[in-house]
């Protein structure tokens, strides 16, 4: 016990960059798939070709080699990166493409004439869609969406294989000291259980609260 | 400052590549085939076992899906040794993690699989008289299998994309292949460039694959 409390400040710090850098991939990963899922529901077709090249490469290549390529070629190609800001580009990349096909999904699934009735009365584009589309796709859109937080949280361990000190590292580090791998894998699995099932949580509590279609 | 193109040494080492790539494919089909196993016991456990396996099985997907795949690597690579059990090298520790952690994603589409196959087929297995393991064995699992034949598919597709994450314990797949000629050569965009394109044309390969083997044998909607 006393060397679970002798790390804790290691782990939390730890946990804490594993939160930060989460919260900041969905942040950015979200407006690059509103960004993705619109152009490919509404743009003209280069925008549309665009926006389905990437959602499409993304999906088939690893996170990790995202993550190295941006860590190591960012600077040959003259742009100095540090280690987090790498892994948080790299993963909100790979959440963009996925959270594109989120948005693609839950807002193609309004019937078309919801969009003909908000133009028929005269809103503009973007309030057909924040007043008209949007309120009715939410329901649609938060369960995958809550699905791709988790993949984000489980995503960010990847940080650590380009030493950034998360959760994983820490964890890492300590059982390198230490040698007590069962103890503080089981720490590190239940921390991350922990974030995850309350974002599944909190998932299942909104889609209710949405789900009125 | 301007970069400049050396590809040379990425194709002088493209074997190196190659290799890794074949072995990504060859870890994935081993991990897939154990996770299934794995999947196919657990399923049954869970729509038809007694309670308490009813929750070890629930409590087994839902822990592995809500923790990293790294951390389950470091466990069975690194934490195993550390209490005694020494009997898997990198290699073979990464394919079960990578079974134990495709498992609990198959369990859920084989019972999802169970739970669509319908009634009817079931009961006429027990009206030609079949017995409770043959009608799993005959009438079941083939069924099951064509149901679930494109969810199985994308998660071959999602465990070739995680066999990158062998390259943290040092397996020679691509990603470890690409690290390698970076370090050596440091012609770093040449790599990640030619190792992103060829993940790439491998999971589109693969998919169309699948697609030809759906069209062969996956039940129509």
């Amino acid at each position: 016990m006393d060397v679970v409390i002798a790390s804790g400040p290691l782990i939390l710090r730890g946990l804490l960059i594993t939160v930060e850098v989460s919260v900041a991939v969905l942040l950015l990963g979200t407006l690059i798939g509103l960004a993705g899922g619109l152009s490919l529901l509404y743009g003209a077709w280069p925008l549309r070709l665009i926006a389905r090249v990437y959602v499409d490469s993304m999906r088939g290549i690893p996170q990790l080699v995202l993550i190295f390529a941006i860590f190591y070629g960012f600077p040959a190609l003259g742009l100095q990166v540090s280690a987090i800001v790498a892994g948080i580009l790299a993963l909100s990349v790979f959440c963009g493409a996925h959270v594109s096909e989120v948005i693609r999904g839950g807002v193609g699934s309004i019937p078309c004439g919801q969009m003909d009735a908000a133009q028929g009365i005269g809103l503009k584009f973007v309030q057909r869609l924040r007043y008209v589309i949007f309120p009715q796709a939410l329901g649609r859109i938060l369960p995958a969406w809550v699905n791709t937080a988790v993949e984000v949280v489980k995503a960010s361990s990847l940080v650590s294989l380009v030493s950034v000190v998360d959760l994983m590292m820490s964890i890492q580090q300590i059982v390198g000291r230490t040698r007590e791998a069962l103890l503080f894998y089981a720490v590190a699995a239940l921390l991350y259980f922990g974030i995850n099932y309350t974002i599944s949580a909190i998932g299942v509590r909104l889609e209710k609260r949405y789900a009125h279609t | 400052m301007m970069y400049q193109f050396n590809w040379r040494p990425v194709f002088d080492s493209f074997d190196l590549l190659l290799k890794g790539l074949l072995l990504g494919i060859g870890i994935a089909v081993l991990a897939l085939a154990i996770g299934s196993l794995l999947g196919l016991v657990a399923a049954f456990g869970r729509s038809s076992g007694p309670r308490p396996i009813r929750l070890l099985v629930g409590g087994y997907v839902e822990g592995v899906r809500n923790i990293p795949l790294l951390l389950i690597i470091y466990f069975v690579y690194f934490g195993l040794p550390l209490i005694g059990i020494r009997v898997l090298d990198n290699l073979w520790s990464f394919v079960f993690a990578l079974a134990i952690y495709s498992g609990a994603y198959l369990t859920e589409i084989f019972r999802a699989g169970i739970e669509a196959v319908s009634k009817g087929h079931v009961e006429a297995g027990k009206a030609i008289g079949l017995n409770r393991w043959q009608r799993i064995r005959f009438v079941m699992i083939p069924l099951m299998f064509r149901i679930v034949l494109p969810s199985l598919g994308n998660t071959f597709i999602s465990l070739f994309k995680d066999t990158s994450l062998a390259s943290a314990i040092a397996v020679p797949e691509l990603t470890y292949g690409a690290i390698r000629i970076n370090v050596n050569t440091w012609r770093v965009i040449e790599v990640y460039l030619v190792v992103g394109l060829l993940y790439l044309a491998t999971c589109y390969a693969i998919a169309g694959g699948l697609r030809l083997l759906e069209r062969r044998f996956a039940m129509g909607r």
